[in-house]
């Protein structure tokens, strides 16, 4: 059962509609989210089938509005609590753990064996030693390039590897030659310029060393920070122009028209290159370039996840309803219909769209560790700062000294030493 | 005493009762919609909070003291969005002059006037969130108007809201459009209100151009320059719908005002600092109080002087 309502202001009506489903001598949970119309569906279907399978149980679905779910989460968790809630995992969900919000799920995750089966995203779901998530879905972030430009330009089509990082900014100074911008990028919205930081770092010191920054805990100020910088500063001149007032959408249509030859951005985005009109033949994926030679290759992929509430009224269906959700079989279904990675490791993907099996192989082969996204890893306020930061290089560049003073400070007031 | 001679205590006659009764639905909207959210925003900005009730519905702030304000002090973001809100104010009051001169051109009877003073009108009416998108493409890199006027004129085109030094007035421009044309409609009906009389009694003793204007037009146009100062110093103050539909504050902040600061530190989606946010707003609200005292003390002496 699903209502597709906007706003807060739906809550009566869905209490209405859950009256009338006890009715019907069925033990209801309830389940906010935020889903798009194809994430929707999927979750549809997943429903039909568990229902199908629990016939007990029937699982309401109130869906979101994406932006408003924000704002109304901090409301409904307090004043009217559904059992289940969608939201991120790492330390966008600390916060709602912190007051109490979220309930630990530990022995969910004991009970199915899913410290094994969801390894790689045991410690995104992890605070304090206990689990407050299940993360379902998660997509990769990569370099995606136009074949056509390519081409245009003269250089030769990256391997199924990538390409060393030398041999990227050398294709750097070709497509500038060329009058191709060579990584371009929409950073009014701030957090596309994370992405390319986010790489150069967990490429220049590795995964632990970039969980570290995130967390506060290296100063900005540190040879090792200088070093990430020495690398954004490379690759500065080939971002494109004036990309602090364009959205990303917009710096896609860049990539689409063969203005722009590389793309740092999540699997998303496949879509939008679509729509306009690039397809299989000319869109390309390739994982960041390696910049320090032997460290384990990480990758980004931010992971979405359903939280048991603390004001749960049916907690113990809800836990069933969240052990299915962290299987193989319900992760392979609702990731093939949105086009997205499961993080069951025993769940498959489809083998007919490259991107999706180049993220999964990207990411199954990533031993260096998986990262969740500078402003998913980081504080929220300490994120907002950093990507101030890393937008500000990117204009102002001689502005170097003056970031990393600012961002020093920042850290020293949040995280006192 | 004077007053010895009255019977003592009060009595509510229908003279005494009825100016309260009167004034008591004013006063309870005033006291709940504008008294109340200062105190408890004034209160909320001595709290550090996250904007969240525990499961048990209670506060999980801690008390800071004046610790919001001291960061405020030292806090880089805030000092850009001062000097910002200083550079609108000073701005802002271009509006006075440029709409005074076209309320002035268009005060004429002309064929189809009527026309073209509601097509000077037009940005007013029109939402600023429109305001907002239209002067954002016109400054859009690639394809803007504006972008492409520069190419074509410095061979390299200007993306005025991806510069940090020009963003604000980029945005400040886009403000004036509607404002000049709120003054305008102002200054419109305060020529209609200048005493015939007087402007011939001048134009006998000689006085044309520049000199008609200071010493005989402007001097009946008090009243009007007067609300048009209140209402151009407030919006410049509360400028946030443009920040936020134009820029979002960037790049990096360099736009950002107080207003549009507050909003992000409290409601934005790396914010959530209630009580940041809160002590925010009790500075805004503590220079505009500056403003809001002078006017208020200048209609009281006019009243007193009638």
């Amino acid at each position: 059962m699903v209502h597709t309502l906007k706003g807060a202001l739906t809550l009566g009506a869905a209490l209405l509609l859950s009256t009338a489903a006890f009715a019907q001598d069925k033990r209801v949970v309830t389940w906010n989210a935020d889903y798009d119309p194809i994430p929707l569906a999927a979750a549809e279907a997943l429903i039909a089938d568990f229902e199908a399978a629990n016939p007990e149980i029937d699982v309401v679905l109130t869906n979101f509005d994406h932006e408003a779910y924000k704002n109304a989460i901090r409301n409904f968790l307090t004043a009217d609590a559904p059992d289940l809630a969608n939201w991120y995992a790492a330390n966008r969900m600390r916060p709602f753990v912190e007051a109490g919000l979220f309930a630990d799920i530990s022995d969910v995750w004991a009970n199915n064996g899913l410290t094994e089966s969801l390894a790689s995203s045991v410690l995104s779901s992890t605070i304090d030693g206990k689990q407050y998530a299940i993360p379902y879905t998660y997509y990769q972030w990569g370099v995606y390039y136009s074949r056509d430009a390519y081409k245009a330009a003269g250089v030769d089509l990256p391997a199924e590897g990538g390409v060393t990082w030398d041999q990227f900014l050398a294709n750097c100074e070709k497509f500038k030659a060329a009058g191709i911008d060579c990584v371009t990028t929409g950073s009014s919205a701030l957090w596309p310029v994370a992405g390319i930081f986010d790489y150069i770092s967990m490429r220049t010191n590795g995964y632990q060393f970039h969980s570290d920054l995130a967390a506060g805990k290296v100063s900005w100020t540190s040879p090792e920070v200088a070093a990430v910088f020495d690398n954004y500063a490379k690759l500065q001149p080939f971002v494109t122009e004036n990309h602090a007032a364009i959205d990303w959408q917009d710096a896609a249509a860049l990539l689409v028209q063969g203005k722009a030859a590389n793309y740092v951005m999540g699997n998303f985005a496949v879509g939008v290159f679509k729509e306009g009109g690039m397809t299989n033949d000319n869109l390309g994926f390739m994982v960041f370039p390696e910049i320090t030679p032997g460290i384990a290759r990480a990758e980004e992929a931010p992971t979405d996840t359903i939280h048991l509430t603390s004001g749960a009224k049916n907690p113990e269906d809800a836990k069933t309803f969240l052990a299915y959700m962290a299987s193989a079989e319900a992760q392979t279904k609702w990731n093939g219909a949105v086009g997205q990675l499961p993080t069951n490791k025993n769940a498959s993907v489809d083998a007919a769209d490259p991107f999706l099996t180049a993220g999964f192989n990207a990411l199954s082969t990533a031993t260096g560790g998986i990262a969740q996204f500078w402003d998913r890893d980081a504080d929220a306020e300490y994120a907002k700062a950093g990507m101030e930061g890393f937008q500000q290089f990117l204009v102002q560049p001689d502005q170097r000294q003056a970031i990393l003073d600012r961002l020093e400070q920042t850290r020293l007031r949040i995280y006192p030493q | 005493m004077a007053q010895a001679s009255q019977p003592v205590g009060r009595r509510w006659t229908q003279r005494t009762l009825a100016p309260w009764l009167f004034l008591a639905p004013g006063m309870f909207m005033f006291t709940v919609y504008v008294l109340w959210p200062i105190v408890q925003s004034v209160t909320l900005s001595f709290y550090d909070w996250n904007g969240l009730y525990n499961r048990d519905g209670q506060f999980t702030g801690t008390f800071v003291g004046m610790g919001n304000y001291a960061e405020l002090m030292t806090d880089p973001a805030f000092e850009t969005s001062l000097w910002n809100n200083l550079k609108w104010l000073v701005l802002y009051m271009l509006a006075l002059p440029i709409g005074l001169f076209i309320a002035i051109f268009l005060n004429q009877t002309v064929t189809g006037i009527r026309v073209y003073k509601s097509l000077f009108f037009f940005p007013f009416v029109i939402s600023q969130v429109v305001v907002g998108l239209i002067f954002a493409w016109f400054y859009a890199p690639n394809f803007g108007l504006f972008y492409l006027l520069t190419e074509s004129v410095f061979g390299k085109g200007t993306a005025i809201l991806a510069d940090p030094d020009l963003v604000t007035y980029g945005i400040i421009a886009a403000g004036l459009w509607p404002q000049i044309a709120y003054v305008m409609i102002l200054y419109l009906t305060g020529l209609n209100n200048v005493a015939p009389d007087q402007v011939e009694a001048a134009r006998l003793d000689g006085a044309k151009g520049w000199r008609m204007l200071w010493y005989v037009i402007l001097p009946q146009l008090r009243p009007a320059t007067f609300i048009a100062v209140i209402v151009t110093v407030i919006g410049a103050l509360r400028s946030f719908d443009l920040v936020s539909i134009m820029t979002n504050g960037g790049p990096f902040g360099s736009s950002r005002v107080l207003s549009y600061y507050m909003f992000e530190m409290a409601l934005g989606e790396y914010g959530f600092r209630m009580g940041y946010g809160a002590a925010i707003a009790v500075v805004l609200f503590a220079i505009m109080m500056i403003f809001i005292s002078g006017f208020i003390w200048k209609m009281w002496r006019d009243e007193k002087e009638r």
